[in-house]
């Protein structure tokens, strides 16, 4: 490394980060979809000019594209030909660096006087890319033409002129065509914005100033990153997480994630993984390394994000597992489900190894419900899609929060009342699902219940979800959260999904009904160590019930409404 | 009978300015602030200024007491009453968590799940009835609050928005038993779609409304018996005052009233000196507050949280926070980069160079050791100059291998003048304006000794530093006009909706606010409207408020308003796609009478020549060597004259660094007027 001073190396680093933040922020306000604009479904970066690692990526990010993306990078780098100023690729390609088709790359290189200087990338999820469900998420396909259209890297844009041709074939072939030409601008004017504050920035420092500094961040980074991975004590640990069903098989599938920690270095090794699927639970490796990625960062949020980051996480590549899929593995529930499950099973790992920096398992799913039909009163069809919250696992500041959002997201959900204007649907609940926090010294966090009926037209309803045979896991005697559930009522009958938390083409009419509940967060610590008074309040409020008081917290709450701290000691001393 | 009052409570003083119209002459008091009971500092304020309450025409009044209620929770006990269903919404809230990773934190709602109750009723999104109010459970819901004692009721259903007939009888049926005034109803507050915000804005109203009812009651009392003969007004977070008499009615709108007045005092004496696109920033002792005003206008936004999963939907200054002040703490990351906040050392320990046990180094120390701040504020606190260079010895120099301790504290200025920077640049770029087409407008007791560095950064070409920094929020105060602020969401597209409609609730808007003024009874000279429209394509959820200016606008031109202003802001034209009309935005104004600022610094002071304004030299580190530099004292600073850097200029409350290629000149108003020289 050069003598580059110390005061230039941070200058430089939040001038990078305000380049990433910069291009995230003309995406988000100018998007139409709305898993974008008001989801936060998408991510901006900067990339290497040859490798396509990461070098600075914005702090709103959505956390799962935080790995992919240098991986989708680098396979346009490889496929590249001719790039002049002005080009930008396209490409949604699971199996090349991606997650599901839905989240689509615009890639552009940058140059500096005349010199391929870096890569800007942003991905965004469109609302749909085709295929045999509106939405993307079809629970029962099983090859990847049956999830949409499927883009390699092709230049949308040359050298700033927009290819009518490919857009053509992009527009023919999804559906609400008309919108997504708006956030094909957005999306490609957000590139442009990076391109304008790095070309500022280079300026101001020089490029070669700015070449030291990037690969010294890297390498602080990477020097961080293992100081934390230092605080862990060598060992195994091993965490298991299940997914319910893949949709089309309904058997669970298992992740075995097993984790060695030497030093200051960490090996992931799954390969004791569910093999590939038929359903669309399968996972393409940019999206399983992710899903590490982000769990890291969730545990140490204090480290960088750049590919240093990543150096000391050594991930032996799953292969012949469900975690790994080759074309044409359906992979629609990858980026959404799959992925939470992967860094669920770290968690579970490592709250053994740092109980003080780790919590029990979160909800952790992204509650993917969608509702397709024809609304008679205003002559149109619609497309509605919910997301949903759950609780996060107790851990050893406090109890979970509730509601919490994905562990791979940072959406908020649609209002409700936004939700009525546009369908015709009405919601006869939003309410928190009691008893959904996994019992523990420090309990889970809540989920949600909601209930929606159909007002009008013929619809179909499909979920993709996840939590319904077993709820996420507690921590150190704490215990399970509580299940995801879904049930049907058409015409006074129940009709509860075969496998639980995933369906399609469910057929309403006007009157039925559909009720979801989301899971709670793991419980975190005994939770006979609950303080009573914490246990009367929740019981107060509602949460639990007092036999629920009793039976899982081992606290007595009289008729009258007051702690028995005669029997609460009895029932907890028989316990030990 | 010419004198008007502005107080601003502040977190550690109260500042009190008294203008005298008549005599020009002006009157400043800074007193400790007393936050178990704010109304002992204002009083204090009023005592030690010697001002004589019965000859005071105004007092205006900036509090932070709902604001520090809110954010200790020391709130009122409420209690919800809400539609049938939904008692959960506003714990649940939109499904978030309080930073992007990291899988903890918590939320608790200002009312506890026991204290919401639910009833029987149902308006769709048109606001049809599809479940009729059930009267009897709203008359036991508030039968069953009475008997536990609780103080506010909080009434929010949804889709009142829209239709507010179930909200208005239930708030009737409560008004029968309830023994005092404070029952908020969810549509009152604000008539906009997105329930969790509005109940959100409901409830912290409700939890306030009687904390500051109390508080501006009995204030109000004591001032009267000092003589003062008339109400009080109260700023508000869109920086506009409203009387006291119907304050805690919207109690929600003094909530983030703190950093509004200062934002107004920067519109307000920037616009005298004919400046009127302007960047504030307000940099004080823990933090520094952001905020852009365009044609004399502050830019006002009705998104803003006042902390995690606490928003409040109603129209405020647009005022975004850094954590950079005075106080914050430099440290080196665990990856070895120096690093400046948000971390403060805070009034105790503080910095070091003040001499209450601080001993890790502050922006303000490394200000001090570059000569940039005077060296008796050391003497006075009795540390010794070399205790700072050790403390940057020791947690600075070594660890990132520097040559010096002067080394060490440019890094330090220069890291949080990046950090501000970028804030400064999100305000103005991130809404499509040029920093370079602004000017800089630095106030608090830290933001002069940045703003040359800060401009020179940005490409800002002229810095404006008012005569007090020190008390610019107090001045805000007594600027400030009478302002109310009324949103309606409309949610149609721009080709359907019935522009007769949009002039009608314009129309309306501006009677309501009209008539509020006149029940007031606040002398006023003129009524001023601003109108605007937010605007989105069909499928956006963002925002962009365009301003029209009369309540008869044509769809063609809002129409071309909208596209021309969405081509500033993302470089992005969009015939495709059908514009809407999403909330229809009026603040009605009634200007007060103008105040003169220009006697701020006493004219009596002034020197005729620079030379006789200077008290001194010293050495002052500029871009890595000291330099001897002139030290002025800004009362005596003569009119008129252009000064080139380097030159420091101190006066009681704060200190202006100018940088050797600058310069600057007291312009007529008493401002400062610095331009940055060409590097």
């Amino acid at each position: 490394m050069s003598d580059l001073d110390p005061i230039t190396l941070a200058v430089i680093q939040s001038g990078l980060q305000q380049v990433c933040n910069e291009m995230d922020l003309a995406f988000v306000r100018s998007a139409f979809s709305p898993v974008i604009s008001e989801a936060l479904d998408r991510s901006d970066g900067i990339y290497d000019p040859e490798t396509g690692d990461l070098i600075a990526q914005g702090e709103l990010g959505l956390p799962v594209f935080v790995g992919t993306m240098q991986f989708g990078t680098k396979c346009v780098i490889d496929r590249a030909k001719n790039i002049k100023p002005g080009d930008v690729y396209i490409v949604n390609d699971p199996y090349l660096g991606g997650t599901h088709l839905m989240d689509v790359r615009f890639v552009k290189p940058f140059f500096y006087r005349g010199e391929l200087f870096a890569w800007l990338a942003n991905t965004g999820h469109w609302p749909d890319t085709g295929g045999s469900v509106p939405g993307g998420f079809s629970a029962t396909a099983t090859e990847v033409e049956q999830e949409g259209l499927r883009l390699p890297p092709v230049k949308l844009f040359k050298e700033g002129r927009i290819d009518e041709e490919i857009l053509s074939i992009v527009l023919s072939n999804i559906r609400i065509a008309d919108q997504r030409i708006g956030d094909i601008k957005a999306q490609a004017a957000a590139l442009s914005v990076g391109e304008k504050r790095f070309e500022d920035l280079i300026e101001r420092y020089g490029a070669e100033t700015v070449k030291t500094a990037i690969s010294e961040l890297r390498k602080r980074a990477a020097q961080q990153m293992r100081a934390c991975i230092q605080e862990i004590p060598d060992g195994n640990y091993h965490g298991v997480a299940f997914i319910d069903s893949d949709g089309v098989t309904n058997e669970p599938l298992q992740i075995d994630m097993k984790i060695r920690c030497e030093g200051t270095e960490l090996y992931f090794d799954m390969s004791g993984s569910s093999p590939p699927c038929l359903g669309p639970m399968n996972s393409v490796i940019a999206t399983t390394k992710s899903s590490i990625y982000l769990a890291i960062k969730h545990i140490f949020p204090e480290v960088p994000i750049n590919a240093g980051t990543f150096e000391p996480l050594h991930i032996i590549e799953p292969k012949g597992t469900f975690l790994y899929a080759e074309y044409p593995r359906p992979v629609s529930g990858c980026a959404a489900e799959v992925s939470q499950r992967i860094a669920e099973a770290v968690f579970v790992a490592l709250v053994k190894a740092i109980p003080e920096k780790v919590f029990a398992a979160p909800a952790g799913t992204s509650g993917n419900f969608c509702i397709g039909g024809y609304d008679p009163e205003k002559g149109r069809s619609y497309v509605m899609y919910v997301i949903s919250g759950g609780g996060y696992g107790g851990n050893p500041l406090s109890d979970g929060l509730s509601n919490g959002c994905s562990t791979i997201g940072i959406s908020k959900t649609t209002p409700i009342e936004v939700m009525e204007q546009y369908y015709p649907i009405l919601f006869e609940e939003f309410s928190l699902h009691e008893g959904s926090g996994g019992a523990g010294k420090t309990r889970g966090g809540f989920g949600v219940n909601y209930t929606v009926k159909l007002r009008s037209g013929e619809a179909r309803a499909s979920m993709v979800m996840d939590h319904g045979r077993t709820g996420p896991l507690g921590a150190l005697g704490g215990m399970n959260g509580g299940l995801n559930r879904v049930v049907v009522e058409r015409e006074g009958q129940h009709y509860v999904p075969p496998h639980l938390s995933k369906d399609q083409d469910i057929q309403l009419r006007p009157g039925d009904l559909i009720r979801v509940s989301t899971p709670g967060g793991g419980g975190y610590g005994n939770p006979y160590e609950r303080d009573p008074n914490l246990v009367d309040r929740d019981v107060k409020r509602g949460y639990y019930t007092k036999d629920q008081a009793r039976d899982l917290f081992g606290v007595a709450i009289t008729p009258e409404g007051v702690i028995d701290h005669e029997e609460t000691k009895s029932l907890r001393a028989e316990e030990a | 009978m010419n004198q008007v009052v502005g107080i601003d409570v502040g977190g550690t003083f109260t500042d009190l300015i008294v203008l005298d119209d008549k005599t020009g002459k002006v009157r400043i008091s800074k007193v400790p602030s007393t936050p178990e009971n704010q109304a002992f500092g204002v009083l204090n304020a009023i005592g030690d200024a010697g001002v004589s309450l019965n000859e005071v025409d105004t007092i205006i009044h900036g509090t932070t007491v709902t604001t520090n209620a809110l954010l200790e929770r020391k709130v009122a006990a409420c209690g919800l009453i809400t539609t049938k269903g939904f008692r959960d919404s506003l714990e649940l809230g939109r499904r978030t968590r309080p930073r992007p990773y990291g899988m903890t934190g918590t939320f608790e709602c200002l009312i506890p799940r026991d204290l919401r109750l639910e009833v029987t009723e149902r308006m769709d999104a048109s606001g049809n009835a599809i479940l009729p109010l059930n009267e009897r459970e709203v008359r036991e819901a508030g039968q069953h609050f009475l008997s536990l004692g609780i103080e506010a009721v909080v009434i929010h259903f949804l889709h009142s928005y829209v239709n507010d007939t179930h909200e208005r009888t239930a708030e009737r049926i409560i008004r029968e038993i309830w023994p005092n005034q404070f029952i908020t109803r969810g549509s009152a507050i604000m008539a906009e779609y997105r329930e969790y915000e509005r109940g959100t804005t409901a409830i912290i109203n409700a939890a306030v409304q009687p904390v500051l009812d109390r508080y501006i009651g009995k204030l109000q009392s004591e001032l009267s018996k000092k003589g003062y003969p008339r109400d009080l007004l109260v700023m508000q977070g869109n920086g506009g005052t409203v009387s006291s008499q119907i304050i805690s009615k919207s109690a929600v709108n003094t909530v983030m009233s703190g950093p509004a007045s200062g934002v107004i005092a920067a519109a307000y004496t920037a616009s005298e000196s004919g400046y009127p696109n302007v960047i504030t920033c307000d940099m004080g002792g823990t933090s520094c507050d952001v905020g852009l005003i365009r044609n004399g206008v502050p830019q006002v936004s009705s998104e803003l949280e006042i902390e995690y999963a606490m928003p409040i939907h109603v129209p405020m200054v647009d005022v975004r926070t850094i954590g950079a002040g005075g106080g914050s703490i430099a440290h080196i990351s665990p990856a070895g980069i120096l690093e400046v906040g948000p971390e403060s050392a805070g009034a105790v320990p503080g910095p070091i160079c003040y001499g209450r046990g601080g001993n890790k180094p502050t922006i303000t120390d490394a200000n001090m050791v570059l000569g940039r701040l005077n060296p008796s504020i050391m003497t006075a606190a009795k540390v010794e100059p070399q205790s700072i260079l050790d403390h940057l010895e020791e947690q600075i120099v070594g660890p990132l291998g520097l040559s010096s301790p002067f080394e060490a504290a440019a890094a330090i200025i220069k890291i949080a003048n990046t950090k501000m920077a970028g804030a400064l640049r999100m305000v103005s770029l991130a809404r499509g304006y040029d920093p370079r087409d602004f000017v800089l407008f630095p106030f608090g007791g830290a933001g002069p000794l940045h703003a040359s560095d800060l401009a020179l950064e940005l490409g800002v070409p002229k810095v404006l530093v008012p005569a007090r920094p020190g008390i610019t929020n107090a001045v805000g105060c007594s600027v400030a006009d009478v302002r109310h602020d009324f949103v309606r969401t409309v949610n149609k597209s721009l080709s359907e909706v019935d522009m007769g409609d949009i002039s009608a609730i314009f129309l309306e808007q501006e009677r309501n606010g009209k008539e509020t003024i006149e029940g007031e009874k606040i002398a006023v000279e003129e009524i001023k409207v601003l109108r605007d429209i937010d605007m989105q394509f069909q499928g956006q959820t963002h925002i962009l408020t365009i301003e029209v200016d009369s309540s008869a606008v044509s769809r063609d031109a809002l129409h071309d308003k909208f596209a021309k202003a969405y081509w500033d802001r993302f470089s992005v034209s969009l015939e495709e796609i059908r514009p809407m009309v999403v909330n229809v935005h009026t603040a009605v104004i009634g200007k007060r009478k103008a105040i003169a600022l220009k006697d701020l610094l006493d004219p009596g002071n002034q020197s005729k020549t620079p030379e006789a304004a200077q008290t001194g030299e010293r050495n002052v580190w500029f871009e890595g060597n000291p330099e001897k530099t002139i030290i002025y004292q800004r009362e005596a600073l003569p009119m008129g004259v252009t000064i080139t850097g380097p030159a420091v200029i101190e006066q009681l409350d704060t200190t202006l660094i100018i940088n050797p290629m600058d310069s600057f000149v007291v312009d007529s108003f008493g401002n400062i007027v610095l331009t940055i020289g060409a590097r």
